[in-house]
């Protein structure tokens, strides 16, 4: 049969069941909004306990990844992003599941070629394109450096 | 009624088998939520953490395949040797499922890939076969595990990601069938192979919609080559088009001339209770028509609650590359003609 | 105190809006996340380094730390000191130092996962 793609994949486009994308925005925001205040909380915290604000900044982020890892372990993280969307995804929170699910997916393939080799099959563009461009951005500040 | 010119036909496509070979006897298996749903109390056996007892989710796929094959052995007091040929197919990489979980069967094994249309492509060559009189006794055995499925085609299982309306659920189930050449149940009278058909969606969360136009062509070729339209039969049932699909199956048939709203239902929409379960579009996968048909559908066939049935297998021929690379999914749909007759 | 009630409603409202932006962009585009999750990285260091980030980080605090733009601001970050310390080989240095502890923990905190915990059925 010869389908007009053009014309089938707009009536596609137009009659399927859309994303509920306000609720999904509302959802996204006040749970992502809730990490970061987690996120202040735990700042304000190492602060107070006298510690380094570098030290605390990277306590912050260690700490909300050590919650992810738990909850992903506990099977309970998928069920919160599955309503939270972005909420979870854009923290640092996302980040860190999308290092710990396929860990521990991937141990029925062994500790090396299965967990080793795959822990970064989602989170490695993200570190991967995050340094290039880092060092894309380092390279331009080094020459501006020397010229000015 | 008005019916839109169709491709004229010039071979004959429809294999008929006037032998009658006939499907004698099932027998399915499902998870957690396969139980939770509305056909849950007619699984033969469950298992609530959908592992069966096997330490990865591959292993507990091909355990489902074996014990259900077992299962179905028993109901008839039969040993493997009674059985002639296995036909058996499933979504994992180069059929393991199958091989694995029927590996200590010596039965001749024909291993088959029709991704969610496997189980009717089974049924359909099987019933070839004993029509043909190459075999007595055919089993066809197919399984999908979602979580198996999810870690294959999409992210590992505790990635937290979000679906969308269309996307379809994996059946964890498995069914086995004997396809025999003599004997009393739901008999196959026609098949009709399909072709690959792209569409060209590339969503891979919306596979009702790449598959729906391969179920439109290979029921509107059926209908013209046979004569019939959806008035011949009781039940038009498609295998895993989802609500998404089978709208849109509705609505291109319609345009077409053919009204299909009483007669038709998809075995996707069959498997859950899609608000209370949060299953989106419906079930999929291999699992989910041999679900539907060894719960429900050959049941009423053969208590005469349905007399002519069309099942149509349907397909999406997609792989992780596939979808990586960008390309479209295409859809296959092949149908299967089965009948009530009496005493 | 005003002013401590007043971080966290910053940090609740621009952590909360970073993470509308990337629902519009799941819902509206066909970008799956692990795109969006590049495209924040990325953005984050060329903020960074363009000198807005440092606004947004000290007005919002966590509200932009934790999101994964913070991840790219703490590399572009990075970069610049070991630079303006070390020099050239701050270019390659600067980066995954100043963010080392998040990858490490992630890590290190995965392998622990996996020993304890299995992936549940869905």
């Amino acid at each position: 049969m010869s389908v007009n793609k053009e014309k089938y994949g707009k009536y596609v486009e137009k009659t399927a069941k859309k994303s509920p994308i306000l609720k999904n925005c509302v959802k996204a925001f006040l749970i992502g909004g809730l990490i970061c205040v987690i996120g202040q909380a735990l700042m304000q915290l190492y602060l107070y306990l006298d510690i380094s604000k570098e030290t605390s900044k990277a306590l912050v982020s260690v700490t909300l990844i050590f919650i992810t890892a738990l909850l992903t372990g506990l099977g309970i993280f998928d069920d919160i992003a599955k309503h939270a969307g972005a909420g979870t995804l854009v923290p640092i929170t996302g980040f860190a599941n999308s290092v710990v699910s396929p860990a521990l997916d991937n141990k029925s393939e062994g500790f090396v070629m299965g967990l080793g080799a795959k822990i970064f099959i989602i989170a490695g563009p993200v570190i991967l394109y995050g340094t290039a461009a880092s060092v894309l951005y380092g390279v331009i500040y080094y020459i501006c450096k020397l010229f000015m | 009624m008005r019916r839109a010119s169709y491709r004229k036909m010039t071979i004959t496509m429809i294999i008929k088998l006037k032998n009658s070979p006939v499907i004698t006897c099932f027998s399915c298996v499902g998870g957690k939520e396969e139980r939770k749903g509305p056909l849950g109390d007619k699984l033969d056996f469950y298992d609530e953490t959908d592992r069966f007892d096997k330490n990865t989710w591959e292993k507990a796929e091909s355990e489902m395949q074996r014990r259900v094959f077992n299962h179905l052995l028993s109901k008839r007091d039969l040993k493997a040797t009674d059985v002639d040929i296995l036909i058996a197919g499933d979504l994992i990489n180069q059929c393991t499922s199958s091989s694995y979980g029927l590996l200590s069967f010596d039965i001749p094994y024909f291993g088959i890939y029709g991704a969610c249309s496997t189980a009717a492509l089974g049924l359909a060559l099987g019933g070839i076969l004993c029509d043909g009189g190459y075999v007595k006794r055919a089993a066809v055995v197919t399984s999908s595990h979602f979580c198996s499925a999810e870690r294959q085609f999409r992210f590992p299982l505790e990635y937290g990601s979000q679906r969308t309306p269309t996307s379809q659920h994996t059946a964890t189930a498995a069914g086995a069938f004997f396809v025999e050449s003599s004997g009393s149940g739901a008999y196959i009278d026609e098949v009709l192979f399909g072709i690959t058909v792209d569409a060209g969606i590339a969503d891979a969360n919306n596979m009702g919609a790449a598959m729906a136009p391969a179920a439109v062509d290979t029921l509107v070729k059926y209908f013209r080559e046979s004569g019939t339209g959806p008035e011949s039969f009781d039940l038009i049932v498609t295998g895993d088009l989802g609500y998404e699909g089978h709208r849109i199956v509705t609505e291109m048939m319609l345009q077409l001339g053919y009204d299909m709203k009483n007669v038709y239902n998809d075995c996707g929409l069959m498997l859950y209770d899609r608000q209370k379960q949060d299953m989106h579009a419906g079930a999929s996968g291999c699992g989910c028509s041999a679900f539907a048909m060894a719960a429900s559908i050959l049941p009423d066939i053969i208590s005469g609650k349905y007399k002519n049935v069309l099942f149509l297998g349907s397909g999406a021929l997609l792989s992780q590359a596939s979808v990586l690379q960008g390309e479209n999914i295409p859809g296959v749909v092949h149908l299967v003609k089965l009948s009530h007759r009496e005493g | 105190m005003t002013d401590v009630i007043l971080q966290y409603v910053y940090a609740f409202a621009v952590g909360g809006a970073f993470c509308v932006i990337a629902q519009i962009l799941i819902d509206k585009t066909k970008l799956t996340p692990a795109r969006i999750l590049v495209a924040y990285v990325v953005s984050g260091v060329v903020l960074g380094g363009i000198g807005v980030y440092k606004y947004i980080a000290d007005f919002a605090g966590a509200g932009a730390s934790v999101p994964l733009t913070g991840f790219g601001y703490a590399l572009s970050e990075g970069v610049k000191a070991a630079i303006d310390e070390k020099g050239a080989i701050g270019i390659l240095t600067g980066g995954l130092t100043a963010t080392s502890a998040g990858i490490a923990a992630s890590m290190v905190f995965a392998l622990l996962a996996a020993l304890i915990f299995k992936s549940k059925n869905k």
